[in-house]
């Protein structure tokens, strides 16, 4: 347990991430315990934070920084609120809308850590004389026999988040604390420890969703931003079978809200194929047509070395995923995937992270996908 | 530790804290008619003189409030009401645009809500507010003015308005004057019968009194509309309960900052000169903020550009030194100052800036602490520069 941990050989100089949740006030109580010097940060991600939590969603609101601030006096710890709104609007939503402008379904949380808490909060932070980022993940970093780190599932697989980690390299690895990662534990044994040190966030409901989008209506939002332009959904004949009010407010493998109106032919769901932006257009078809068989992904991010040779992995291919056996390789810097059993409703614009075992091997952003059929 | 920030709060006098717990054990509702309401009653009117006093005010110009913003609250909203009351032509209030938030917000409000027309008047480029041009904005149309708005003293940036030449204008055209003087009591001569002032606002946490006692200093012609209503206390101005305690504390600390004043500020001005010099010393780009003569003798501002005031603040923190970046929070975020965009700073500027407050306990061991610490925090936040 925690208060085993041994201390470390030099404390470290650990800025906080404290989201005002209960899982990064205990992560920064632990790295306390484990003998570090810490200081926990607030990141004002909006511009115009609103007072209250709506629901459980966001991590922006007032009432969420005052929840972190008290969590740092119990800890015992100074604690600063600092202002990333810009960053977070520049790197973060902008691109979130863009990417669904593109027809493409984009993951902001792997987008914000790589970004944001390990860019430009690691920078200031380590500008300003820290030596490492701590923040609340559910991941562990072990530490290779020649020095290296690499990034693990956690201990507990159910509760396991590395995969919006995948997109730190090596670098930011260094300069990262994840106290969770270790922890076999429900959540229900992390809200007693937190309540056990005293934190009053021990019952606080979790956060999830899009911390940006408070009322969880992303196609609200994305509407807001981008205006209706009504098209047609055509199934994979081509033939119109209804309209939409906007190509980017769907997502590959969706099934509801396609509003369509009448049955398929063969009386079978009908699921979102493809979104054309360039045409305006979406297409929708069966089931078995979602089925991938092969993917290439851009961007790619290594965790240690770039994978020297073709091999299998495992992939992960969305936030609460399961995982999924391939053959992977690069090819002109790009990530070229294929998977051995047909996987369903892959979406361009979200990670694939590959793992090696439980090890991180890197991420990168899906940008077409190959019909099973085809890939064989 | 060197606690540098004492225009945020200073530490209550010892002679304030015995006032003030020596009225904790004792009962009374100052609007009682029996023994034990005529004891709290007598304390209260007692303090209330003395305050007048160490004020130059008259004691029935002594409106007890619930500290600085609510003096400043009444004073602007409660005399919008009333002068359009007596004529709905005067909707025009003339402000400051280098405000404290107490009272920059409530007039922005009255925009907001009850029809204010609000005009910002102009400042220099160390904030000040000319009479002439004070005099220029009430001229345009005399009739249509509601009241104007001007405090003492800076509390940002240390600038000391011409408030005597300021109400002077206004009482040409008899529009009622209002000044936040929260900061300049105890470091400069503030004396409410000679300034020509309508209103004037005085917080008891500033001079070393307790938190959550202010009063509004209010000529015996002025007849705001109240903010709060209730039991008619106060001149039926403010209602609610008096605080004996606090009040009779608050003047203790108004009297002996009235006594100490041309000691202290010629003291704590020597101490803030030092600083001074060993900031520029350490940073010789560093760009002192407000009127470099006319200026509060406990207040030290700066900019440091390429800096962000949040880092510097985390790395003198870290080091004991205890100061402030000056501006307003929302959710413990700093926005670029109000003060400084007004006064024409540049954005970027305006982000790394730090003031440093003085106060009755500062020592040389605190200038010497900041000497020490200041330029390799900068070098240190300019390498983290502006996110």
């Amino acid at each position: 347990m925690t208060e085993n941990l041994p201390r470390p050989a030099r404390p470290l100089r650990v800025l906080a991430a404290m989201s005002g949740g209960v899982d990064s006030a205990v992560a920064a109580a632990r790295a306390v315990e484990a003998g570090h010097d810490v200081t926990g940060v607030h990141l004002a991600l909006s511009a115009n934070p609103q007072s209250f939590r709506t629901g459980a969603r966001g991590c922006c609101t007032i009432e969420d920084s005052r929840d972190a601030r008290r969590a740092a006096d119990v800890i015992g710890i100074p604690f600063y609120c600092w202002d990333l709104a810009e960053r977070f609007r520049e790197d973060v939503v902008e691109d979130f809308v863009a990417e669904y402008e593109a027809g493409r379904t984009p993951n902001p949380c792997l987008r914000c850590n790589e970004k944001i808490k390990f860019a430009a909060l690691l920078d200031k932070a380590l500008a300003l004389g820290f030596d490492a980022v701590c923040t609340g993940h559910y991941a562990t970093i072990v530490v290779g026999e020649d020095g290296t780190r690499e990034l693990h599932r956690a201990s507990d697989m159910a509760k396991d988040q590395s995969y919006v980690l995948g997109v730190l390299d090596e670098k930011q690895l260094a300069h990262a604390l994840f106290p969770l990662g270790d922890t076999i534990t429900t959540k229900e044994e992390i809200r007693a420890e937190a309540e056990r040190r005293g934190l009053a966030v021990a019952k606080k409901p979790d956060s999830h969703d899009i911390c940006f989008i408070a009322d969880g209506d992303t196609q609200g939002f994305l509407a807001k931003r981008l205006g209706r332009a009504e098209g047609d959904i055509v199934d994979e004949s081509g033939a119109k079978v209804g309209t939409h009010d906007g190509a980017y407010g769907f997502t590959i493998g969706q099934r509801k809200g396609l509003r369509i109106g009448h049955p398929a032919p063969d009386g079978k769901p009908r699921y979102v194929l493809d979104i054309s932006p360039v045409n305006n257009t979406v297409t929708v078809g069966p089931a078995e047509s979602l089925d991938v068989g092969a993917l290439t992904a851009i961007r790619p991010r290594w965790c240690g070395s770039t994978p020297a040779a073709p091999g299998t992995y495992t992939a992960q291919l969305r936030a609460h995923g399961g995982e999924t056996e391939v053959f992977a390789e690069v090819v002109d810097g790009e990530l070229r995937v294929r998977f051995t059993e047909p996987v369903r409703g892959v979406a361009p614009g979200q990670a694939i992270v590959l793992y090696d075992g439980t090890r991180v091997v890197g991420s990168a952003t899906i940008a077409t996908t190959t019909r099973a059929a085809a890939a064989v | 530790m060197a606690y540098l920030d004492h225009a945020a709060t200073t530490p209550m006098l010892p002679e304030a804290a015995a006032a003030m717990t020596a009225q904790f054990a004792a009962t009374g509702n100052a609007s009682s008619l029996h023994a034990a309401g005529r004891r709290a009653r007598r304390t209260v009117e007692e303090a209330r003189e003395a305050l007048a006093e160490a004020l130059g005010a008259r004691p029935s110009e002594v409106v007890f409030t619930a500290g600085g913003t609510e003096a400043d609250n009444l004073a602007v909203k409660g005399l919008y009401w009333a002068r359009r009351a007596q004529d709905p032509a005067r909707t025009r209030v003339l402000a400051s645009p280098v405000e404290h938030h107490a009272v920059l917000d409530a007039v922005h409000w009255l925009a907001e809500q009850e029809g204010a027309r609000v005009e910002y008047l102009p400042v220099d480029r160390y904030g000040r507010v000319s009479p002439e041009d004070l005099r220029e904005a009430i001229a345009r149309n005399p009739g249509d003015v509601a009241l104007a708005t001007v405090m003492w003293a800076n509390n940002e940036i240390g600038t000391v308005m011409p408030v005597r030449e300021l109400a002077e204008a206004a009482a040409e055209f008899g529009v009622p004057l209002h000044s936040d003087a929260v900061q300049a009591v105890g470091q400069l001569d503030v004396r409410f019968g000679d300034s020509g002032l309508a209103a004037m606002t005085v917080s008891g946490h500033k001079i070393g009194g307790p938190y959550g006692i202010g009063a509004l200093l209010l000529g015996r012609d002025q007849t705001p509309v109240p903010v709060l209503h209730g039991g008619g206390q106060e001149r039926h101005v403010r209602s609610g309960t008096l605080d004996v305690p606090a009040i009779a504390a608050f003047a203790v600390a108004a009297v002996l900052a009235a006594e100490r004043r041309e000691r202290f500020a010629a003291e704590v001005g020597r101490l803030r000169d030092e600083l001074v010099r060993a900031v520029r010393a350490a940073v010789p780009d560093a760009v002192l903020g407000g009127d470099p003569d006319n200026r509060l003798p406990a207040n030290a501002h700066f900019s440091f550009p390429g800096c962000e005031g949040d880092s510097l603040l985390l790395l003198l923190d870290a080091q004991g030194i205890e100061c402030s970046t000056g501006s307003a929070c929302t959710a413990g975020v700093a926005q670029p100052s109000h003060v400084l965009l007004a006064t024409g700073t540049d954005p970027q500027l305006a982000r790394g800036t730090l003031r440093f407050s003085l106060g009755h306990t500062s020592t040389e061991e605190d200038v010497a602490a900041v000497a020490a610490a200041i330029g390799p925090a900068v070098a240190r936040a300019r390498t983290a520069g502006l996110s």
